[in-house]
């Protein structure tokens, strides 16, 4: 599994950060999404999974190689 | 149900008396049906109504659906609503780029992390105001002693409001959120809170410009904005008063009133307490459910269709009103199981109490912090805390766009 971020869309909801914190944050200056890890391992597959969900502005993206 | 509600009542919907915490009787008639319903309104204007999960979504995530009040059509629920809506250009009613660019110079404030650092002084504003409903002897208003000043005290806090404001401010926001005040009033609060965030931007960007005064790093939202938005001249300070007096107005009684729903329902459903208070997980879990169960923002989002489009299978056109009905989307039998159901152990998220899209709430973290914190304590505190009326007798808010109760008188 394989995260991509579009921080132009992004809105800072701070959805990801919550729910997935060791994959996304929010910058410090901006609040905007930043991706921590890429490629998350299996046990945060279902956080991020949630994350791509609650994302209001569709700004996560999973690809599955 | 006894009898066909009325399909051509005007919107916004009544709800039924008997069961005030479900949605007016029409939405649930009508959101099996192909397409959407059509509704009339105050002025005889006509508007969409999407009460279903998906066209919820569609029309929140829509880049061709505006907010702009300033479109013909733009819907209201009332003549103080349009008033609202039309008498100052807020981030509400802003469609991108525009809307972007202001929304950015206040997404650090409101990042999760940030939030997470205020619970200890949100712990000690609830607990003072646990003790000073305690001391004011039982029965107490729990709307009145704790709901209400709780986000109350943190909001000033956050915006550098001095808390001894809180009546006009609070008077002011109640008379700009209701439906049946008259325009002027809407209007005339509307200014007045205008002029207060004014004086306090000059206090500010005076006391940021004078460098002999030494002021140190800004400690609040108010003061932020002055230094690194006004003074460099990225925004003008009416757009910075307009943006304080959304978070204001949008910081209090929304939680407020979602705080005295969240806590009638522990109260009045005793299983759905001792699931709810297992562990701070089930707090947290138990919250999300009380967003969507009790969602507070109940009447509308409006928006305006600029694209002929399809939607739920209705056909709409460019110019066309649309309410996106956050609380319909959030008791959507496509979307929960037994919606009408309040159960703190499913998982209620993604809900749609926030709002969905590019406005979606920008203190969705705080007010999640608030009702946890709230939540995990309140029963510590109070372990026999009871309803103090039959559940029968409580009087709800009909007349505002964010529904409520009007008191909560509970004892101990």
């Amino acid at each position: 599994m394989r995260v991509i971020v579009h921080s132009e869309k992004c809105i800072g909801s701070g959805r990801c950060t919550e729910l997935a914190g060791s994959v996304f944050d929010q910058g410090e200056d901006d609040g905007i999404v930043v991706l921590v890890s890429p490629k998350p391992s299996d046990d945060q597959r279902e956080a991020v999974r949630d994350a791509v969900q609650s994302c209001p502005v569709s700004a996560i993206e999973i690809v599955e190689d | 149900m006894a009898s066909k509600p009325d399909l051509n009542a005007p919107y916004p919907y009544a709800r039924d008396k008997r069961c005030p915490l479900d949605l007016p009787p029409q939405i649930a008639e009508t959101r099996n049906d192909d397409g959407m319903q059509q509704v009339t309104l105050w002025n005889g204007n006509k508007a969409w109504l999407a009460t279903r999960w998906e066209d919820v979504r569609t029309i929140l995530s829509s880049p061709d659906i505006s907010s702009d009040a300033e479109k013909a059509n733009y819907p209201a629920v009332s003549a103080s609503r349009s008033a609202q809506a039309k008498s100052y250009k807020t981030i509400f009613t802003m469609d991108p780029p525009v809307h972007g660019q202001y929304r950015r110079t206040l997404t650090k404030d409101f990042a999760f992390k940030r939030m997470q650092e205020l619970r200890p002084m949100i712990e000690e504003a609830l607990n003072s105001l646990y003790d000073q409903m305690e001391q004011g002897g039982k029965p107490a208003d729990f709307v009145e002693a704790v709901a209400l000043p709780l986000p109350s005290l943190v909001v000033s806090m956050l915006l550098g409001v001095p808390y001894s404001d809180r009546e006009a401010l609070q008077e002011w926001s109640r008379n700009r959120m209701a439906l049946d005040t008259s325009p002027e009033v809407v209007q005339d609060s509307a200014k007045k809170m205008g002029e207060y965030f004014d004086r306090l931007f000059a206090e500010k960007e005076a006391l940021y410009s004078d460098k002999s005064k030494n002021p140190g790093d800004p400690a609040d939202l108010v003061s932020r904005l002055a230094v690194e938005q006004i003074l460099p001249g990225h925004i003008t300070r009416l757009d910075a008063v307009l943006m304080c007096n959304i978070l204001y107005i949008a910081g209090h009684e929304t939680t407020a009133n979602q705080i005295g729903f969240g806590l009638l329902g522990l109260l009045t459903k005793p299983e759905q307490k001792a699931n709810m208070l297992q562990s701070d997980e089930s707090v947290k879990n138990g919250v999300e459910e009380m967003l969507r169960y009790y969602s507070v923002v109940h009447l509308h989002s409006p928006r305006v269709c600029t694209k002929d489009m399809i939607v739920g299978g209705q056909e709409i056109k460019a110019g066309d009103g649309v309410f996106a009905l956050l609380s319909g989307a959030n008791r959507d039998p496509k979307h929960y199981d037994d919606p009408d159901a309040f159960d703190v152990t499913r998982n209620a998220i993604p809900h749609m109490a926030f709002g969905f899209g590019i406005h979606q709430c920008i203190g969705q973290s705080l007010a999640r912090l608030e009702l946890q914190i709230l939540f995990e304590s309140v029963f510590k505190r109070f372990p026999n805390l009871k309803l103090a009326v039959p559940e029968e007798s409580l009087e709800y808010k009909e007349n505002a766009t964010v529904y409520g109760l009007k008191t909560l008188p509970v004892t101990w």
